[in-house]
């Protein structure tokens, strides 16, 4: 079995060059174990955004090390040309915003992930459908992104980031547009379909409501990162 | 694979399809206009199919009778018939002008012809050929005349007493067929005030009018009232006889300007429509242009109004090939609807244009390349937008 949902290791990320370099991530170590949902809080401009960029696999971090499920990707440098395909495979993304497809039906907007993986159309829309189950959205399975609220967008975009199967889902301020009792109920969906699929979860947030719910938490701040045991109610 | 570029056309179909529509309109100009060109083209070889003659004699020097005027004597048919090859010639007359119809003015062409002659009209589709020696006409359907009505050409009224169809000018305008002789005087005749004027004017000349001469003075007045021009003389050469040959003995020893029907093509398909379809190519250059303009404009600001689910797209690992190929084939969508849309409005119109419209399906088909790659190329500026759209931003800031 993997040891590790996600291991960083002495992460640095410089932007620019010279005069204007800036660092925003200077020495990041994390580890997210399968399963586990782990919050990351900082200050505005401490490098939580940087880090779930680098980790997203959409810019390239100057040095270290990250592992995601059983493949070591980074190590000073991609260890795969195909980032598109590692996104697609290994990565499940869910932003503040569910940024659903407005032209695809709720079904197609999860198909679409298993479909991008070659996954004939069929099996895609019974793997969306199970998804679509799991988070309590069935009922709205043929419905447009936009004749949906809030929180049943943010459920189905919970559920394309869980459509391949990904071992690790990065999730930027999930809550933030929720209230409190929808924003709770986010967070116990993505532990429970963090314990149900084994997935690691980073949860970037600011939002009060939901920090007493994570057992461990990492703070960022100017770059570095540092460990803190969280209260890990229960929800 | 689902396929996004369809779903995202249902999706926002009412802007798609007017877009479409506006679109289409353009396209149904465009192929109005290379319509109009073909029927010009088509005016120009009916005119000188119907006519049934191989050669055109006319005078020296002029490229008569359709593109420049021309004039000659009526009994020099007479030696052309004499020439080696020449198997039928016969006088014709042309002149365009303005009868009324009703309340309306009708622009024809009247054509003076002897009947069973080169340059008699064609089959009829209503009525029969004329048969007395004046004051009977033919008209071409065109000019709106029915068997049995009454044309007035300048002094006299003449019964129209058949019909034909797509006999016209080359530029369009319907004919008018009467006997050669009549149109002769519509064409030369003066009106009596000029004839009284003039006779009054001969008469007071001491030279033309002798005491000592009697006689002189009337045949001088006889010969100008009268008319023996004619504007060409239409021949058919004999059968196994080369055209050509006939015509270099008819201007080496006729002294007259003798054209086959490959140049009489040449002068009335490309020099005289020259201008004409020059203007047309340009104008089908700027509609190509504009078309391609809206397209592009189009496929652009719907692809900056994706930019987020693009950004979203690339991010959960959409290839490029995929997203490219997603604006692309909304491009053509819209070039199909627009043609289809365009191909039907232009046959729709085609018939209410006054004059005649050739829509040939070889043009349709060059149409629908020309508009599918317009659309291709155009959404090359949407493509480009879309591939540099950086899969970061769908995480933000
Ligand atoms: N593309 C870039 N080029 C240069 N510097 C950048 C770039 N992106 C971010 N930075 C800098 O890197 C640092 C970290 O930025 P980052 O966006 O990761 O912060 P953040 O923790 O997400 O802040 P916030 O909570 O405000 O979103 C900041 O100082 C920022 O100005
Ligand atoms: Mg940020």
């Amino acid at each position: 079995m993997q040891e590790f949902g996600i291991r960083i290791e002495g992460l640095r990320k410089r932007y620019g060059e010279g005069d204007t370099a800036v660092d925003a991530l200077k020495d990041v170590n994390m580890t997210v174990a399968p399963g586990e949902v782990v919050g990351l809080i900082g200050p505005s401009g401490s490098g939580k955004s940087t880090l779930l960029k680098c980790l997203g696999a959409v810019i390239e971090p100057t040095a270290g090390r990250m592992t995601l499920g059983d493949e070591l990707i980074f190590d000073n440098a991609w260890k795969t040309r195909d980032l598109r395909a590692l996104r697609r495979d290994r990565i499940g993304f869910v932003f503040q915003a569910p940024y659903l497809i407005p032209f695809l039906d709720v079904t197609d907007n999860v198909a679409l992930l298993p479909m991008l993986a070659g996954k004939p159309n069929a099996l895609a829309r019974q793997r969306a459908a199970e998804l679509l189950a799991a988070l309590d959205v069935s009922h709205r399975a043929a419905a447009r992104p936009s004749q949906l609220s809030g929180g049943e967008q943010q459920r189905v975009a919970i559920a394309r980031a869980l459509a391949n199967q990904p071992p690790v889902i990065l999730a930027d301020e999930p809550t933030a547009p929720l209230d409190s009792e929808r924003a709770l109920g986010v967070m116990r969906i993505l532990n429970d379909m963090a314990r149900q699929y084994r997935t690691a979860i980073i949860v970037v947030t600011h939002d009060e409501k939901i920090i007493p719910t994570f057992k461990r938490i990492y703070h960022i701040r100017d770059g570095c990162t540092f460990e803190e045991a969280g209260e890990g109610r229960t929800l | 694979m689902i396929n996004l570029a369809g779903r995202d056309i249902l999706h926002a179909w009412g802007r798609f399809v007017f877009t479409g529509i506006g679109l289409g309109l353009l396209i149904g100009v465009t192929l109005s206009m290379a319509g109009i060109y073909r029927g010009m083209v088509d005016d120009g070889k009916a005119l000188l199919g119907n006519s049934g003659a191989d050669l055109w004699v006319v005078q020296k020097d002029t490229l008569g009778p359709y593109a420049e005027s021309s004039s000659l004597k009526d009994d020099v048919y007479r030696s052309v018939l004499g020439m080696p090859g020449v198997a039928r010639a016969a006088n014709v007359a042309y002149l365009s002008m303005q009868v009324r119809h009703g309340e309306a003015d009708v622009r024809v062409m009247l054509v003076g012809f002897e009947a069973g002659q080169p340059g008699e009209p064609g089959y009829l589709v209503a009525g029969r050929h004329i048969t007395r020696n004046h004051y009977e006409a033919v008209a071409d359907v065109k000019t709106g005349f029915r068997v049995g009505e009454r044309v007035r050409v300048r002094r006299h009224d003449y019964t129209v007493v058949g019909l034909t169809r797509r006999m016209v000018s080359s530029g369009g305008d319907p004919m008018l067929f009467v006997p050669l002789k009549d149109a002769q005087e519509v064409q030369f005749l003066k009106d009596n005030d000029a004839i009284l004027n003039e006779r009054a004017r001969t008469a007071a000349n001491p030279q033309l009018n002798r005491p000592g001469v009697p006689g002189l003075l009337e045949s001088i007045q006889a010969s100008q009232a009268s008319s023996h021009s004619v504007n060409a003389v239409l021949v058919q050469v004999q059968s196994g006889a080369d055209p050509e040959e006939v015509a270099a003995g008819i201007r080496r020893w006729k002294h007259l300007q003798a054209f086959t029907r490959v140049q009489m093509e040449d002068i009335v398909v490309a020099k005289l429509i020259a201008t004409s379809a020059r203007q047309i190519a340009l104008f089908l250059v700027i509609l190509a242009v504009v078309s391609a303009a809206i397209v592009a404009f189009i496929i652009y600001t719907m692809t900056l109004g994706k930019i987020r689910e693009i950004a979203v797209l690339k991010l959960i690992g959409t290839r490029n090939r995929t997203i490219a190929g997603m604006i692309l084939q909304q491009a053509l969508g819209l070039g199909l609807i627009g043609f289809v849309v365009g191909k039907t409005v232009a046959t729709l119109w085609a018939p209410v244009f006054p004059k005649y419209v050739l829509l040939e399906p070889g043009d349709a088909l060059r149409g629908f390349v020309i508009v599918m790659l317009i659309c291709a190329l155009a959404s090359t500026l949407a493509i480009r937008a879309a591939l540099r759209v950086d899969p970061a931003t769908a995480i933000g800031g």
